[in-house]
């Protein structure tokens, strides 16, 4: 019986609610010509069978939206699911794409951000902590009289310890203290850092691809603006432990000694 | 009101029970009321370092539980009559320490003690989060190896945000840092992280350098706290934490490798 339950809940929660940032592969289209791309994919897919088996994917379509070009959804669907790669959303502005979208069981995200397209929903707010310890552990300090209408800013004192994630909802983080690998800081708008930055630092959560992170000593583990990011791998030698710059230009993730 | 200090590192095998023993035992000698808890549940070992296993009635789960009373529970140490040991539990489940069972305890403790002594088990999760819970200072146990600085930067990241403390928004933990099992000759050769590497991620105030010792060992063995052995290196860097802890300006010994003369590095190899 599908009973609702309405009995008073009592103790605590069996279940948590948080918010966690995932970096996903976005397959983004710029023609609506499925057999090519089924072509390219394959092609690119062979080369790498067991990078992309299983891989969640997002699919945008904002390019193809822009010039109101008409896509075939259910067969592009189909055909990454014939690769192996799972569908999780798709990207779209188009009303008619996102009934496409919700009736194939795929999530609609707005451009830009991780919300669902729906005007009525609610931006969650503070996400709580990702795995019960970390976040925000730095009590009390983040947006201290935060003044309603001016963007938010968040400034950490202390060292951000390896698990601790921070989030700067609405805008800048700023960070005078050590950063230690496997902490994460998170920022709608730009990440400072005046210290060494040895963990994660995510800019532009929300898709401002105009965020930048600054920082005096780049040894980071990752580094992501708006979704472009790049591991410690792919950061020249020549760029580490010295005050750098990163940003995005055409969508290229770039860093600059300062 | 009684300080508590908990010993902990995330990391098992470090020597957090050998720095419990020692920190309790050099409190307790300088006249200072002194509990140290066992809140490894199920692993106990405090209790053999301390040489009292023999002398376990009733452990800290019984108490919380109510089935004994804490003087029951509390054992004497036969070395020092400022110092009482409460061993944990060998059969239970960690899960039978409660928040407010631990609470209790150590609110009874708090009136007639000067410090409570939490020797934390390994990991992050349960007993380890108990330990530190209600924790006044922390002293957090770390190697000079990288996974060890790790697990103690996560340690501390935990600190700051699950303990009484932080969620009540007073003045934090107040934390420190002891180096154990240095060895001075490795690091000189670049095999071992030196005090300023493990400094420069960990950023803490530095309580202590312990060198590496077969005195730590043997006192083990013997159930004595390496404390209590003046003449090895180890008893010594711990007789200068407790100092330190007091509040004493100590120079750091034991950072620079042991200068040998021809002979004895011909007959001790």
């Amino acid at each position: 019986m599908a009973e609702r339950s309405t009995a008073p809940s009592a103790g605590p929660d069996p279940f948590e609610l948080k918010v966690a940032s995932f970096s996903l592969p976005v397959l983004r289209l710029l023609a609506p010509d499925l057999d090519s791309v089924a072509l390219r994919l394959g092609n690119r897919i062979e080369r790498a069978p067991d990078f992309f088996r299983n891989t969640p994917i997002v699919i945008d379509l904002t390019e193809l939206d822009r010039r109101k070009t008409p896509i075939d959804l259910p067969q592009l669907v189909g055909m990454l699911r014939g690769y192996g790669l799972l569908p999780l959303g798709v990207k779209c502005i188009d009303p008619e794409l996102s009934a496409t979208a919700q009736a194939l069981e795929l999530a609609v995200l707005r451009e830009g951000s991780g919300r669902r397209l729906n005007p009525s929903a609610e931006p969650l707010a503070v996400p709580a902590a990702p795995d019960g310890s970390g976040h925000r552990s730095q009590a009390g300090e983040p947006n201290p009289g935060r003044v309603p209408g001016q963007p938010a800013s968040t400034l950490i004192t202390k060292p951000v310890r390896s698990g601790q994630r921070i989030y700067a909802e609405g805008g800048d983080l700023s960070i005078v203290a050590p950063v230690s690998s496997g902490a994460e800081l998170m920022a709608d708008g730009n990440i400072h850092v005046y210290g060494p930055l040895r963990g994660r630092a995510l800019a532009g959560m929300r898709g401002n691809t105009e965020a930048r992170i600054f920082c005096q000593d780049l040894q980071a583990e990752l580094i992501s603006i708006a979704g472009h990011y790049r591991v410690s791998e792919g950061i020249p030698n020549e760029l580490r432990g010295v005050p750098v710059q990163v940003f995005l230009d055409h969508q290229i993730l770039r860093i600059e000694k300062l | 009101m009684a300080r508590i200090i908990v010993i902990t590192s995330g990391k098992g095998g470090v020597g957090k029970t050998t720095t419990a023993a020692a920190m309790s035992m050099g409190l307790a000698q300088r006249g200072k009321r002194t509990v140290v808890i066992d809140f490894d549940i199920g692993l106990r070992n405090l209790d053999l370092v301390m040489g009292c296993e023999r002398r376990v009635v009733y452990d800290f789960i019984n108490v919380i539980n109510g089935e004994a009373n804490l003087n029951q529970a509390l054992i004497r140490d036969k070395r020092c009559d400022n110092l009482y040991i409460l061993p944990a539990s060998q059969t239970r489940d960690k899960d039978a320490l409660t928040r407010d069972g631990v609470e209790r305890v150590l609110d009874q403790l708090s009136e007639h003690y000067d410090f409570i002594v939490c020797d934390s088990p390994a990991g992050i999760e349960h007993g380890a989060t108990m330990a530190m819970y209600f924790a006044d200072d922390a002293i957090v146990v770390t190697n000079p190896e990288v996974s060890s600085v790790r697990d103690s930067d996560r340690m501390l990241g935990i600190l700051a945000s699950r303990s009484k403390r932080a969620e009540e928004n007073r003045e934090p933990i107040r934390e420190y840092l002891l180096l154990t099992r240095y060895d001075p000759v490795r690091v000189a050769r670049g095999e071992m992280l030196s005090v300023d590497d493990v400094q420069e991620i960990l950023s803490l105030r530095l309580l202590g350098v312990i060198p590496e010792s077969k005195a730590v060992l043997n006192a083990s063995n013997a159930g004595i706290p390496v404390i209590l052995d003046r003449e090895s290196d180890a008893g010594q860097a711990y007789g200068d934490m407790v100092a330190r802890y007091l509040g004493e300006d100590i120079p750091h010994r034991f950072l620079q490798p042991e200068k040998r003369g021809l002979l004895s590095r011909l007959f001790k190899g």
